[in-house]
């Protein structure tokens, strides 16, 4: 898994590709914590690359919601393929956090 | 049918997904097949590493059968005795202050498998999931 991270207005864009499984999710975990301990509540999700993701993946982005809910911050996600989108789907995620189609359109709305 | 046997434990889960994916290739299945193979055999073995050994360290079996209609992954371990069948769904109220984190795991292994059988043998636990081709 690749992750890389820009600004962008109000929000930070962290872009992660290849696959976020029991094995990357750590990784992922620790950038994010690295950004809310630096104050940032903003986050943009950027997908486009992401070709996998388990249980594991599904947690971080759950307890990144649940952290940013107090402090009046927001995460959404974008640009997921199908095989992605499906596990989010199936696990009811995309009831509780926003998700375009890109990183552009979610801007437009948010 | 083809065997992969490695140490339970985390760093083994790489060499366990290729295994699968090979054999997924090797019986010509789709990518959608695949990916769902994938997954779920990620979310069973993470199971067994973290609850099927709390007391040191064993073994895991991978086995990538054939069927008619599609494919069996069958894994035995000589852990403790763990069903995670056992395991209660997740909630899925839609609001995420309230929702737990946890159970997803077998949730996802429940709802991209056509039929998923738990037994004991002895000392061994064998989980058999089964895969429609489509």
């Amino acid at each position: 898994m690749d992750i890389s991270m820009r600004k962008e207005g109000d929000f930070t864009v962290i872009s992660i590709s290849g696959r976020l499984d029991a094995m990357t999710s750590p990784d992922l975990e620790k950038e994010i914590g690295g950004l809310m301990d630096k104050g940032e509540t903003m986050l943009a999700m950027d997908m486009a690359g992401l070709d996998y993701i388990s249980s594991a993946g599904l947690r971080i982005i759950l307890a990144a919601a649940k952290k940013l809910r107090p402090r009046d911050g927001k995460i959404f996600l974008a640009g997921l393929k199908k095989p992605v989108m499906e596990i989010f789907k199936i696990s009811g995620f995309d009831a509780i956090i926003p998700i375009f189609d890109n990183v552009e359109a979610a801007r437009e709305k948010i | 049918m083809s065997i992969k046997r490695l140490p339970a434990k985390q760093e083994s889960l790489k060499e366990f997904l290729a295994f699968i994916s090979g054999c997924a290739e090797e019986k010509g299945l789709s990518a959608d097949t695949a990916g769902r193979m994938e997954l779920v055999l990620e979310e069973a073995l993470v199971n067994i590493f973290n609850y099927a050994f709390p007391l040191g360290e064993g073994w895991v079996e991978v086995y990538c059968v054939d069927d008619d209609a599609g494919l069996s992954i069958e894994i035995r371990d000589n852990g403790i005795p763990f069903d995670p069948l056992s395991l209660p769904d997740p909630d899925l109220a839609s609001d995420a202050s309230a929702r737990r984190i946890g159970g997803l795991g077998v949730y996802l292994m429940r709802k991209m498998t056509e039929r998923i059988l738990y037994h004991r043998d002895g000392e061994t636990n064998i989980l058999t999931l089964h895969f429609f081709n489509r």
